[in-house]
């Protein structure tokens, strides 16, 4: 275990934002997920249940995250997730990296990822597999 | 760079929210631009109330920040919140979550709220956290609510950077208070038994009345912390709770050397916190890295010299090239 980090070695920790958009009010796979990504020594922020985009984008940039992961199981995630994406944009923000996981039908997930969700991640995916992409495509804060 | 510091202490003394997320971030990460623009803010800071909220995890801490918000956006008051959550020894990663128990302030543009991680600090602040407070401060909250991360016994560093410390408690830990009495229950200016619909509420204020009672000397300047029960959860007692605030607060601001005293003991803190900090940093990178303690680590190896002697003479000798 190393501990002794000084000033020159610390580097930049990632932050990221797990949110729940919606009504659907199921977060197992949701703190799942955070806890994987603390323990690959992220800063990970968790909003709770039942955030609107609007929220979670206040949330995003409240706590300055390099990347939001939203859990969406219910179905509306064709709104919900590009509409994150959207806000984030509005707000100059649009370089936090968006990504979705949860139950998503195959032909929805070329549209999300046309508007501009990074990537999605379905049921079955290893976790190493999701924290590995976050570490490959995240940039801890430019 | 002069232009970029006054730049980024303008927009944040604007209120500009993303400069201002980006700058803890900044500060937390220890970027050195971070520290420039700290001290370009540092001439708008000392106008807010710093709030301090302290006590064993599951208390309820983040429940009565959450209704505190409330109460005092009634009264037309901005508030500034810095949530703390431990940093996992293990990973170095952090679960922040604070912000669940906070979410309906999320829309809420007089409220800023911001989740940091303890980073390996010990003592429930870190300077980062410090640092925070100042930059919520020039931002023009009027209110900043600090809650500690929940380790219950020596988060006393609240203390210094708060103005009001509140300790909170819950029943049913009666021996706690024992357990306790030398460490966080000697630095609260307000107590709250919050969950006191719970057994053992009655029992757990008459302890608490009893330390305090106790303890005559502590508290001969005049205030002695009240004792407010509460159930968060309900909103129930948070009115009391802002009252004893505001009356602490009054009472802070009826002798001038009062406030006079607490700010020269946050000014000394602040300073030797962050010389200590800089000496370490700098010097220990240095002394480590230097020929006569890879030398020293051999001697001790074979016996020859042992670590006492070792410390003495590369302090000693650091010291000394240090002072020249």
């Amino acid at each position: 275990m190393e501990r002794n980090e000084t000033t020159e070695q610390r580097k930049r920790k990632v932050r990221v934002l797990v949110a729940k958009p919606g009504l659907d009010g199921h977060d197992r796979g949701a703190r799942i997920i955070a806890r994987a990504y603390r323990d690959a020594g992220f800063e990970v922020v968790y909003s709770g249940l039942h955030q609107s985009p609007e929220e979670i984008v206040q949330a995003a940039i409240q706590e300055d995250v390099d990347m939001v992961g939203l859990s969406s199981l219910a179905g509306a995630h064709m709104y919900l997730l590009p509409r994150v994406v959207e806000l984030l944009r509005d707000k100059g923000a649009g370089d936090i990296v968006v990504c979705g996981g949860g139950i998503f039908p195959e032909e929805d997930i070329p549209k999300l990822k046309e508007a501009g969700i990074k990537e999605i991640f379905t049921p079955g995916t290893p976790l190493g597999e999701i924290v590995r992409w976050v570490e490959q495509h995240v940039e801890p804060r430019r | 760079m002069r232009e970029e510091r006054s730049e980024i202490a303008e927009k944040v003394t604007s209120g500009d929210i993303r400069t201002v997320a980006k700058l803890i971030r900044d500060i937390d990460d220890k970027v050195p631009e971070a520290r420039e623009s700290l001290k370009a803010l540092y001439p708008f800071t000392g106008r807010a109330y710093v709030v301090g909220i302290t006590g064993s995890p599951g208390v309820g801490k983040s429940t009565l920040v959450d209704q505190l918000v409330t109460h005092l956006r009634r009264r037309e008051q901005t508030v500034g919140i810095l949530a703390v959550d431990p940093t996992s020894p293990f990973s170095g990663g952090a679960i922040l979550g604070d912000r669940v128990r906070m979410q309906r302030h999320s829309m809420d543009e007089g409220v800023f709220i911001r989740s940091m991680a303890t980073r390996g600090h010990f003592g429930g602040l870190t300077q980062s956290t410090r640092s925070a407070i100042d930059v919520l401060d020039a931002m023009g909250k009027d209110y900043i609510l600090v809650e500690t991360v929940g380790v219950g016994q020596d988060e006393i560093d609240i203390v210094r950077s708060a103005h009001t410390t509140i300790i909170m408690l819950v029943p049913g830990m009666g021996d706690d208070i024992q357990a306790l009495k030398a460490g966080i229950l000697e630095v609260g200016d307000l107590f709250v038994v919050n969950k006191a619909d719970r057994e053992g509420a009655d029992r757990t204020v008459n302890d608490l009345r009893m330390m305090i009672e106790m303890d005559e000397n502590r508290y001969k300047d005049g205030w002695k912390p009240p004792i407010v029960t509460a159930q968060a959860v309900f909103d129930q007692g948070i009115g009391e709770i802002l009252e004893a605030i505001e009356a602490h607060r009054a009472f802070l601001r009826a002798s001038p050397e009062r406030i006079a005293a607490r700010q020269r003991e946050k000014a000394k803190n602040d300073l030797t916190e962050m010389i200590k900090d800089q000496i370490i940093t700098q010097l220990l990178a240095e002394v480590v890295n230097s020929g006569a303690f890879e030398e020293a680590l051999t001697s001790i190896m074979d016996r020859t010299l042992d670590p006492y002697t070792a410390c003495d003479s590369i302090v000693s000798k650091k010291i000394k090239s240090g002072t020249r």
